[in-house]
Order: C-alpha cells, then sequence, then structure tokens
C-alpha cells in the first residue's frame, strides 16, 4: 500500500517538496511578523530610554502573541461608501506579493536528501533579480487600491504618494542592482553570492551599496521616507480606513518587505551566506546578516525624522537618480577599461 | 565574447547631423532667453548640413546594419524633400509665432526631431524601424499640433490627432507582427524572399496583416475612410504646422508605404492593389467632393491634401521605377504648392484674428496684386493646371499607372483633378471678383516674401522645365 | 501537462479582458487590465520566454498601470462621473461588428485546425534568456534599439512642452 503510494509519487518529488518549501516560507514569514514586531518595540524603547513591553511572558515576547490574538478577533469594519471587493482585496495583494517575493530569495548551499538535491530557496530563477523587482512592483497596487477603493481623502493622498514614492525609488534600486549584475555577470541571486565568496560587494561597489540601502528603505515604506502614513497629515494614509485583521495585514506587508529588503540587500552586497571568518553555518550567518540590517532599519526609524514630501521626491529625481546613473556607467566603464582589459 | 555588429555610421549621417543639431538647438534655448531667432539659424543650419551629408555616400543603393537602412536615390531625395519642407516650415514659423505669442524653444527642436523621424522612414527597410520612425514623426506633431496650449482648438486637435494616432499605429504595428509572423523576418528583403515560397505566400494571416498594415499606413497619410481627423487638426493647428503635417510627414509616410509595398510584398501585389484601388479612389472623390463644402480656407487645403492622397495612392499602385520617380516628383512639387498657399493664408492673418473665411479672401486680388497672383498661381498648380508643377506632377502619376495598364483608375482621376478645379477658383473668384470686407493689413517681411518666392520659382519652373529634376528622380 | 495550465490561464485573461470592457467603474476596468497583463505574462513563461515574461510584468503591469491608476487618482472622480458614459447604441455598426468577428473566429480556426500545428517546433536551450535577447538586441538589432532613444527623447521633451506649468 505504502509502496503503491511511494511509486505514485515517484515523478513528482519536485511538486512535493515546491509545496512543502512554499507551506514553510510563507508560515514562517508570517511568523516572524510578531517577533519582529516586537523585536522593533524593545529596540525603540531601548533607543529612546525606556524599557517597551516586558510584561506579558519572558522579556515580553507573549506581547507579541496578545497582540496578535487581539487584532484576530477586532470587528471588522467597512464603511458603506468604499468599493467592497477592493477593499478586501488591496491587503490580500499587499501580503500575497511580499511572500511571493521572498519565494525567490535563496538562503544556503543546497543539500542532499535521500538522493535529492534540496535548494534553501523557493524558486532558483535565472532572472532572480528581476522576478523580485518584478513582484514587488506589483505590491504597490495594494497601497493604490487601497488609497482608491476607502473612498477617504486621506487614503487617497497616501496611496498617491507611496505610488509616487515607490516609483521614484525603484529606478534607483534597479540601477544600483544592476552594478551588482554588471560585476557578477548574471541576474541569478544564487550565482551573485557565488560570485562574492572572496569579498562582498559591500566593498568594491560601496556607493552602490548606499544607495540600494536608501532607495531600499524609501521602498519598504520605512521611516524616515514613511511619508504615506504620515499621521500628522493623513490621519494613517492608505489605511485610515482599515480595521482589526485587515489592518494587521498591512503590517505584516510591510514587515515582510522589510525582511526582504534586508535579505536582498544581504545578498547583493553582504555576500549572502559566505561568512569569511570560517563560521560555516550558511543559514545562521544568512539569518545574522538579515538580523543586522533589521536593527539597522529599526534604528533608522528611532533616529531620524520624517523627510517633507516635496523634499523627498526631490531628493529621489534630482539626487539619488542621476548619482545611481554615474556610478551605474562609471562601475559599466571600469568594468570595460579595467577588469575586462 | 559577442561578434560586433555591423555599423555604417557614414550611411546614418543626416541622422546623426540632425540629431546633433537637434540637441544643440534644445541646449542652446537654455541660454537665449526669450528672443529664439538663434534656434532659427542653428536648426536651418542643421538641415542644410543634413541635407549635404546625405551624399556621404555615393554608390547607391547602399544598403547597412544587415539590411534595415539604405543609401538609395529615394532615401536622398526624400531627404532633401523633408529638409527643404523642415527649413520652409521652421521660416513660414518666425513671423507666426511671434504673432501668436508661441515662445516655446521646443517647438524648433520638435520640428527637427520629426525630421529625423522622417529621414529614418524612407531610409528604413526594416519593418521595426519604420515603426520607430512612424512613431518619431507622430509624437512630434502630436505636440506641435497642441503647442498653442491657451487654444480650445489647438488642443482638440492635439487630443484628436493623438487618440486617432495611437490607435491607427496599434492597427500598423499587429499587421508588422502578422507579417513577421509569417514570413519569420523583419527585414523588407527577407519578407519578399519569404513570400516567393508558395507555403508562406498562401497563409490567410498576411492578408490581414496587410489589410492592418494598409489602415495603418492610410491614416497617416489620411487616406479615406481613415481621414476623419484631417480638417479638425489641420484647421486647430497653427498654420505653419499644418503646412508641415501636410507636406514632410506625409511624404515620409507614403515614402514607407511605397517601400513597404512594392519591395517587400510585390508577390501579394494581387491581394493589395484591388483594395489600395478602392481606397484612392474613394479618397479623390470624398476629398474632391468635401472641399468643395468648405468656407474656411485650411480646411478646403485639407480636404485638397486628402485628394492629393488619393493621387499619390495611384504611384504604389502602379509600383515600378517610373512610379518611383513619379513619386518623388510629385512630393517635391507639392512641396513648393503647400507653402507658397499656407504662407499667403498666414499673411493675412494678424494677432488674434486668423483671417481663415474665404469671405475674408474677397477683393485681395485688386487690393494686393501679387499676392492675389501667387495665390492663384498655387491654387492652380494645386489643381494640376499646365504649365505649372502640379499638372506636370500628376501626369507622371498617369503615365505610371497607364504604363502598368490601370486606365479606369486613370480617367477617375482625371476626373477628379476636374472636380478640384472647381474649388480652387472658388477661392480665386473670391479673390478677384467680389468687394473686399475690410482694408488687408498686411505686414509683408523678408521671410515671408523669401517663402513665397521660393514657393512661386518651384511651382513654375518644375512646370516649365521638369526635366533635370525627374532624371534626378529616376534611378 | 502544458495545456492543463494554458487553458485556466487563457481563459482568465480573456475573461479579465472582457471585464476590462465592461467594467461600470475606471478603477475596476485598470485593475482587470493589471490582471490580463500577468495572464499574458504567464502565457509567455509557458513559451519559454521567461525574460519577456517579467518584462511584460515589470513595463506593463508594473510602470504604465501605475500611471493609469495615477491619472484616475488624479482626476478624483465625483460620485456622479465614476461610471462610464455609454453612447447610443448603433444596430447597424454592432451587428456589422458582430458579422466581422464572427468571420474572423472562422478564419482563425480554419487556420489554427492546420496539421502543421501538431507538430511544434522544438526551442533551442537558451531560447528567451537575458543572454540571447540582449545578444540580439546589440548585434541584429542594434540600429532600431539606438534609434528608439531618439524616439523616447523626443517624446519626453514633447511631454514637458505640453505639460510645463508656465511658459516663460
Amino acid at each position: 500500500m505504502i509502496d503503491d503510494i511511494l511509486n505514485f509519487l515517484d515523478p513528482y518529488w519536485w511538486l512535493i517538496i515546491g509545496v512543502v518549501k512554499a507551506v514553510i516560507i510563507a508560515v514562517g514569514l508570517l511568523s516572524t511578523v510578531p517577533l519582529l514586531v516586537w523585536l522593533e518595540r524593545r529596540l525603540m524603547g531601548r533607543f529612546q530610554v525606556r524599557l517597551g513591553p516586558n510584561r506579558v511572558g519572558p522579556l515580553g515576547l507573549g506581547q507579541a502573541l496578545a497582540d496578535a490574538i487581539k487584532l484576530l478577533f477586532k470587528e471588522n469594519i467597512v464603511q458603506s461608501s468604499a468599493d467592497k471587493f477592493l477593499f478586501y482585496l488591496a491587503p490580500a495583494v499587499v501580503v500575497f506579493t511580499a511572500i511571493v517575493t521572498f519565494s525567490a530569495i535563496p538562503f544556503g548551499e543546497p543539500f542532499e536528501v535521500g538522493g535529492e538535491s534540496i535548494g534553501l530557496w523557493g524558486a532558483n530563477l535565472n532572472i532572480g533579480l528581476l522576478f523580485i523587482f518584478a513582484v514587488s512592483s506589483m505590491g504597490i497596487y495594494g497601497i493604490v487600491l487601497a488609497g482608491l477603493s476607502s473612498n477617504n481623502k486621506y487614503s487617497l493622498m497616501g496611496g498617491l504618494r507611496s505610488s509616487a514614492q515607490m516609483i521614484s525609488y525603484e529606478l534607483t534600486l534597479g540601477l544600483s542592482a544592476l552594478c551588482v549584475v554588471l560585476m557578477s555577470g548574471s541576474l541569478n541571486l544564487y550565482d551573485i553570492v557565488k560570485s562574492q565568496s572572496d569579498m562582498p560587494y559591500a566593498i568594491p561597489l560601496f556607493p552602490a551599496f548606499v544607495l540600494f540601502f536608501i532607495a531600499g528603505v524609501a521602498e519598504t515604506n520605512r521611516a524616515p521616507f514613511d511619508l504615506p502614513e504620515a499621521e500628522q497629515e493623513l490621519v494613517a494614509g492608505f489605511f485610515t480606513e482599515y480595521s482589526g485583521m485587515k489592518f494587521a495585514m498591512f503590517f505584516m506587508g510591510e514587515y515582510i518587505n522589510m525582511i526582504t529588503m534586508s535579505a536582498l540587500i544581504t545578498i547583493l552586497f553582504l555576500g549572502g551566506w559566505n561568512s569569511y571568518i570560517g563560521f560555516d553555518i550558511p543559514i545562521l550567518v544568512f539569518a545574522f546578516k538579515v538580523f543586522l540590517l533589521l536593527c539597522v532599519f529599526i534604528w533608522l526609524r528611532s533616529t531620524f525624522p520624517r523627510i517633507r514630501y516635496d523634499r523627498l521626491m526631490t531628493f529621489g529625481w534630482k539626487i539619488l537618480l542621476p548619482t545611481s546613473l554615474v556610478t551605474m556607467l562609471a562601475y559599466s566603464a571600469i568594468k570595460v577599461l579595467v577588469i575586462d582589459a | 565574447m559577442i561578434a560586433a555588429p555591423e555599423i555604417d555610421l557614414i550611411s546614418l549621417a543626416p541622422v546623426l547631423v540632425l540629431s546633433v543639431f537637434t540637441m544643440l538647438v534644445m541646449l542652446i534655448d537654455l541660454f537665449v532667453g526669450k528672443n529664439k531667432s538663434v534656434l532659427v539659424f542653428v536648426a536651418l543650419t542643421g538641415l542644410l548640413l543634413a541635407a549635404v551629408s546625405s551624399f556621404a555616400k555615393t554608390d547607391w543603393p547602399v544598403s547597412s546594419f544587415g539590411g534595415s537602412y539604405v543609401v538609395d536615390h529615394m532615401s536622398v531625395f526624400f531627404t532633401m524633400i523633408f529638409c527643404l519642407s523642415s527649413g520652409l516650415a521652421i521660416l513660414l514659423s518666425v513671423d507666426y509665432n511671434k504673432r501668436e505669442n508661441i515662445r516655446v524653444g521646443e517647438y524648433y527642436s520638435l520640428i527637427m526631431f520629426c525630421t529625423v523621424g522622417m529621414i529614418i522612414l524612407a531610409s528604413s527597410t526594416d519593418l521595426i524601424m519604420i515603426f520607430l520612425g512612424i512613431e518619431i514623426v507622430s509624437l512630434c506633431l502630436y505636440v506641435l499640433a497642441g503647442i498653442r496650449r491657451g487654444d480650445t482648438r489647438s488642443n482638440e486637435a492635439a487630443l484628436k490627432y493623438f487618440l486617432l494616432g495611437a490607435f491607427a499605429t496599434g492597427f500598423l504595428l499587429y499587421g508588422m507582427t502578422l507579417l513577421y509572423g509569417a514570413t519569420g523576418t523583419t527585414k523588407l528583403a527577407g519578407i519578399a524572399e519569404a513570400l516567393s515560397h508558395a507555403e508562406v505566400l498562401s497563409q490567410p494571416i498576411l492578408v490581414m496583416g496587410v489589410v492592418l498594415l494598409i489602415a495603418g499606413f492610410g491614416f497617416k497619410v489620411a487616406s479615406v475612410p481613415f481621414h476623419m481627423w484631417t480638417p479638425d487638426v489641420y484647421q486647430g493647428a497653427p498654420t505653419p504646422v499644418t503646412a508641415f503635417m501636410a507636406v514632410g510627414p506625409k511624404a515620409a509616410a507614403f515614402a514607407a508605404f511605397f517601400r513597404v509595398f512594392t519591395t517587400a510584398m510585390p508577390e501579394l501585389a494581387p491581394t493589395w492593389e484591388v483594395l489600395l484601388s478602392i481606397i484612392a479612389v474613394t479618397t479623390m472623390f470624398v476629398g474632391n467632393l468635401g472641399a468643395i463644402m468648405q468656407t474656411n480656407i485650411k480646411r478646403l487645403l485639407a480636404y485638397s491634401s486628402i485628394s492629393h492622397a488619393g493621387y499619390i495612392l495611384i504611384a504604389i499602385i502602379a509600383k515600378g521605377s517610373l512610379a518611383t520617380s513619379a513619386l518623388l516628383f510629385y512630393m517635391l512639387s507639392y512641396t513648393f504648392m503647400t507653402f507658397g498657399a499656407f504662407s499667403i493664408v498666414i499673411l493675412l492673418g494678424r494677432a488674434g484674428k486668423e483671417n481663415l473665411e474665404l469671405e475674408d479672401y474677397s477683393g485681395l486680388g485688386f487690393k494686393a496684386p501679387l499676392l492675389g497672383l501667387a495665390m492663384s498661381v498655387f491654387l492652380l498648380s494645386l489643381g494640376g493646371l499646365p504649365p505649372l508643377a502640379g499638372f506636370v506632377a500628376k501626369f507622371y502619376i498617369f503615365q505610371a499607372a497607364l504604363n502598368e495598364g490601370y486606365v479606369i483608375l486613370v480617367v477617375l482621376a482625371v476626373l477628379n483633378s476636374a472636380i478640384s478645379l472647381y474649388y480652387y477658383l472658388k477661392v480665386i473668384v473670391f479673390m478677384y471678383m467680389k468687394e473686399p470686407k475690410g482694408d488687408f493689413q498686411i505686414s509683408l517681411t523678408p521671410i515671408t516674401l523669401i517663402i513665397i518666392i521660393i514657393g512661386l520659382i518651384g511651382t513654375v519652373q518644375l512646370g516649365l522645365f521638369p526635366g533635370p529634376v525627374i532624371s534626378l528622380a529616376h534611378p | 501537462m502544458e495545456l492543463l495550465i494554458f487553458y485556466p490561464l487563457a481563459l482568465v485573461s480573456v475573461i479579465l479582458a472582457l471585464f476590462v470592457v465592461f467594467n461600470k467603474s475606471p478603477i475596476g476596468s485598470a485593475v482587470c487590465l493589471i490582471g490580463m497583463m500577468l495572464g499574458l505574462a504567464g502565457v509567455f513563461i509557458l513559451l519559454q520566454a521567461h525574460f519577456l515574461a517579467i518584462l511584460q510584468i515589470i513595463v506593463y503591469a508594473g510602470a504604465i498601470m501605475v500611471l493609469f491608476m495615477f491619472v484616475i487618482m488624479l482626476l478624483n472622480l465625483k460620485d456622479d462621473d465614476t461610471k462610464w458614459k455609454i453612447r447610443e447604441r448603433n444596430i447597424f455598426l454592432s451587428s456589422a461588428t458582430g458579422v466581422l468577428i464572427v468571420g474572423i473566429l472562422y478564419k482563425i480556426i480554419d487556420v489554427t485546425t492546420d496539421t502543421k500545428f501538431d507538430s511544434p517546433a522544438t526551442v533551442p536551450d537558451n531560447f528567451g534568456t537575458v543572454e540571447v535577447v540582449g545578444t540580439a538586441l546589440f548585434t541584429d538589432f542594434v540600429l532600431p534599439f539606438e534609434v528608439a532613444s531618439i524616439l523616447l527623447l523626443a517624446a519626453m521633451v514633447g511631454a514637458v512642452v505640453l505639460a510645463k506649468s508656465k511658459v516663460d
């Protein structure tokens, strides 16, 4: 009986492995979010010389769980003037694209189980980098739709701002990532990590690294670029009208995007799972780098004041974009004239 | 390592020269302030140099870039026409822009960009290049048509032209895609080669491709039934732009039309000949009959340009080398007469009052006899009376068609020529046989005078001594 | 196996395309259009053209449709404007179009049931990769590639001319 089933399944192992990976990635990401929220609150507390949540459970870890339960049971309010379908669609789009984006990220060397080679990634795409940009650009629609469907001027303004911001900074993001592609000669993220086995690209490509990091922070709508949800001006931006779990889904999207962005920076510039000091557990090295970057994200939030909207756009179009173009051009010249010659 | 592509920059000389000067115009515009006359000089220099540099290759025909670009007598002759028409358009704009307060330096660079597109269009032998050329030309024209942003008619013209034009471009592109799908190549020579095999030729998908191509090109040359935009756009656009649109871009579209149909698809000729003949005849009739009803001179000239598109289509149907030279000659003489007529239309206008109704022309013949005479010459030439350029041009086209045995087509075209005389004469009747309504305030500047003289010389010269130009146009 | 993926994809694309036309609100149409673009990208993937598929998403679904959304947001339609204005029906035109579509469909079925579609051509391994597309762009199609930059520059200048807030 069991043999029969195994025989039947034999040609479809790849499918089963794929499904299992997909479930692990989705569940893993979703369950990291409460931890990240807890981390952020605790760290922010320290940065601001206060304690942060520390009453529920050890180190206040129970707080994350309690919050999740609270949000799940909150009343779900949809105001009557909203476009119902799009109102429900928007948060789903945000979370969906965030998770799918992460599926293309590799976080270690493949290993063998029972003759099958299993890679530590959702999908090892030839054009992984482009895939990530493509899917994350779909994420904008979640925000746009939330802004449009709420039928509320604050939401509309928030949606408008954030989509303008994401479009503007996507260019810088792409151009600085191209420097890495130029050096490694591949769009495959696994190959990019492999090509950094001697030195992480952050050192030779330092200007590109800085540009990518700034654009990355803006792309995830994190402080100091969190204009879309500027409380003083826009109440809560595009999710003003959302409550309960749908509200939480926007947060989930934001935090997953933060993780993805940290992972992407790790892969492109910090050498992925290469430890460079002989520490040889790839997945831990990778996780450590991502964790450090996440802490930097939180550190930025608690340190910098928010930028004014027009300055943000000026900064993006008149400073970051030309700089990244020049950087790109300079590295192409170096590549052709120095490295290849 | 990738094998380096075959690059022949000398073939591209006119495009390169003109592009450089276009960008120069844009850069200088930043420093000159409100007086844009420097830009006119730079632009004219660029056009002149482009015209000269088109002779950089002498051993025609030279095919380059893997057969996607060609320098032959047709492309060089068309480059001349384009440079001439853009130069005239820019000269015509100088006074007009001052009067109508169009102070945008980009106006000149857009005309030059448009010229770059036209040269590309006339010299390309690759569907992708032709598409890019058409897009460059159209985009510039959309903007030029709407450059008077405060004027609702101008806005209407731009919007109408843009929406319909984008739609037509879609048709054109779809037609090209089908053609590519059937033959597996975008090079015109390659398509012709593929079509010589019976199993490729029998694909029904080709017919659809050809029909869509005709629809797309038909829109760009303003042939019936894709002509609806023409009167509105010609009326709403600034007059120099209208004159430019009627000549340069139209000639460019005809060049590409001619090249695609005669070099790539001679095997399919039985299919498209019939369709094009029907379109040509309806275009002539709709253009001429439509023009009779008009009371606005710009709309009248718009319908007249539709009917001229009908005559020129006959050249495409006729194919062959005689048709090529007839097409080239027609476009050149059409340039002179159209710019001449439009320059007088501009001259009669004043700031805030363009005087575009036929009524406004009453008595021009007495008040300003020389202007009236010049206008009559241009109109009669457009109508095709000997011994003016329009007559010789039509004669050559009809001759080419008769040689190929299209007798009925030619008979109908001649009939249309007779109809067209009616409305051209109507304008002349207004000028000479009606009492003037008010006095004309004509401020004849040297620049406008030069354009009128160029137009007159061209119209008369080509009519009396067509020999040298014809032999130049002949391959 | 491929058909198992193709038919649902194609069906969804076609249905979404119909919704684009029949949807009452501009936002709904735009959302359906995005969905349709994604479906098309799926078809490209089935055709082994992965790079094209991603470009389809980045350029069309990502960049262009965001601009559509922007326009819809900036127009900030009032309640009575959120519905498309429907033109009067013209029975003659509708029936003519209907006949045309039936004819085209008939022809398409006629063409696609041809026997030569039973044995599709095999594609080389590197078909549709970034490398192959890039090589083609910079060798065979280098001239169109460069000319496209003139087109983009002209379009950009034109757009700025029309949109510039004040002409000095």
